[in-house]
């Protein structure tokens, strides 16, 4: 008696949660943590369901973990920050094509004191090679994100092998990029961050940017919809539909217009045609 | 320290606020993990009544096992689950990855051997008092079962509670097989970890404090009902 009526109860409960399940009418895009943490979705979102219908739901998470979701077709599109990685992924059949969306740049944050004299330099591998030169503590993604292959490859370009300091002076968190801030925060190291987090994260204590402006610092983002001739569940016109909307006119100047403290996070430049 | 001061007054200004967005994250979490629990008691507590009473060779080995696995890291579980409803995995065909009833199953299957290693101790023990009483009235094997489990239901409304606690307050798996999509899979302990990663500290830590309160509630819950139905025993 006891028995059926709690079967009841908790298939009861089961249908519900199924009912929630997403249908033709949503999308999933697997992305990267910068631009969920931003807000950016928070504020294009809902312009682009209020005009489509098309509802999107996102999980962020680092780049790496995106694509490799995207490649066991666990999402419809992909819109993450490691150019290579992207174009692998095409060239590999997973993705219909890739186009730049937008770009920002990233920066070196560190605590006041500046402990490797770091501070107002505008050459990013003369920075890290002082960082490293004075041992200070410098805490890195270490999660295979877009922010994590972008960091090795410009030690890669100062010759330094960081991870020779790994444990030590050079700390590989594993996390997201909140994560990684708050850590490295905790414990005085400098951080490579987008910029976008950076505004938007909310516990910065006395850290401040101290390295900025150098081209090798530039952070494209691109949207590739996930293809359907790898993936047969793939929702094809909901990923057309979002992607297309994104690169056109409408989508660009919505990303250009989203500011946090007055500043502008995001820079459209997706290929006019 | 200011911050447990500014998360205290946040989450009860949250809370009076009615702030939908955390209603829908707070629902979300008790539709999920009471679920989980009962599918979890289900499947756990025959089994846990079953070892409890019988003698077979191996039964050391399968103890260490069960209580062993009460240890199950929930990523794992969360990877496990993920592996096998991603599309490209042997259950991609349900399209259950990112829902909620993905994170229900991987709740399931990190709750489900604390209720049966917890509720097998309880009803050895209460066996091991009526042994001799159930050979006597020549009790069948299911007969002896749903009497242990009658007589020890409010022993075991502590071991689903401790399933309930372990599933609500657990991040690893519901982040991975449910993505903490906003409206979609979002629930308490995933929002945390969302507003710590923003930098949001004071906001995470009154989350935290909501969900303690719902957890609180719960369990008074269990509490008084478990007390009512003492004092209709004794009428």
């Amino acid at each position: 008696m006891t028995f059926t009526r709690t079967l009841g109860a908790s298939l009861t409960a089961l249908a519900f949660a199924t009912a929630a399940f997403a249908d033709d009418s949503s999308i999933i895009v697997q992305s990267t943590t910068s631009t969920a943490n931003s807000g950016l979705y928070d504020y294009l979102l809902p312009l682009f369901q209020d005009k489509s219908g098309i509802q999107v739901n996102v999980v962020a998470v680092g780049t790496g973990q995106a694509i490799k979701n995207a490649q066991n077709c666990d999402g419809d599109v992909l819109l993450v920050h490691a150019k290579p990685a992207e174009e692998k992924f095409v060239a590999a059949g997973f993705g219909t094509d890739r186009t730049d969306l937008m770009y920002n740049d990233f920066v070196i944050v560190g605590p006041e004191a500046d402990p490797a004299g770091v501070g107002g330099m505008h050459d990013v591998q003369g920075a890290l090679t002082k960082i490293a030169d004075a041992e200070a503590l410098f805490a890195s993604r270490g999660d295979d994100s877009g922010t994590n292959k972008k960091e090795i490859a410009l030690w890669a370009d100062t010759g330094i092998d960081p991870a020779a300091g790994s444990g030590e002076w050079y700390r590989e968190t594993g996390s997201g990029m909140g994560a990684t801030l708050n850590a490295g925060i905790g414990m005085g190291a400098y951080v490579m961050t987008d910029r976008a987090t950076w505004i938007s994260f909310k516990n910065k204590q006395d850290y401040k940017i101290q390295v900025e402006g150098d081209d090798d610092l530039f952070n494209q983002y691109g949207v590739t919809p996930v293809n359907p001739a790898k993936c047969p569940a793939v929702n094809v016109d909901g990923a057309k539909a979002f992607s297309d909307w994104l690169l056109s006119d409408e989508g660009q100047s919505a990303i250009a217009a989203y500011k946090v403290s007055d500043q502008q996070l995001f820079f459209p430049n997706a290929p006019k045609n | 320290m200011q911050n447990i001061g500014e998360a205290f007054s946040l989450a009860l200004a949250l809370v009076a606020s009615g702030d939908a967005d955390l209603f829908e994250i707070v629902g979300l979490s008790l539709q999920v993990s009471l679920s989980a629990t009962v599918l979890a008691c289900l499947i756990g507590l025959p089994i846990g009544a079953l070892v409890a009473i019988s003698k077979f060779p191996g039964r050391g080995a399968l103890l260490v096992l069960m209580n062993a696995l009460m240890g199950l890291p929930p990523v794992v579980v969360g990877l496990m689950v993920y592996l096998n409803f991603s599309r490209s995995g042997p259950l991609g065909f349900l399209g259950l990855l990112y829902t909620p009833t993905a994170m229900i199953v991987a709740q399931t299957i990190l709750i489900a051997p604390i209720v049966a290693a917890l509720s097998r101790q309880v009803l050895e023990d209460l066996h091991a008092e009526y042994a001799e009483h159930f050979r006597s009235l020549c009790l069948s094997r299911m007969q002896t079962v749903s009497a242990l489990l009658w007589d020890a239901r409010y022993s075991l409304l502590t071991v689903a509670l401790a399933g309930f606690g372990r599933a609500v307050a657990e991040v690893g798996a519901v982040i991975i097989v449910g993505g903490n999509i906003d409206h979609l899979t979002r629930v308490m302990t995933t929002a945390i970890a969302l507003e710590t990663s923003k930098g949001d500290l004071a906001l995470a830590l009154a989350l935290g404090l909501v969900l303690l309160t719902i957890a609180l509630g719960v369990n008074a819950a269990v509490q008084s009902l478990r007390m009512s139905a003492r004092r209709q025993a004794y009428v």
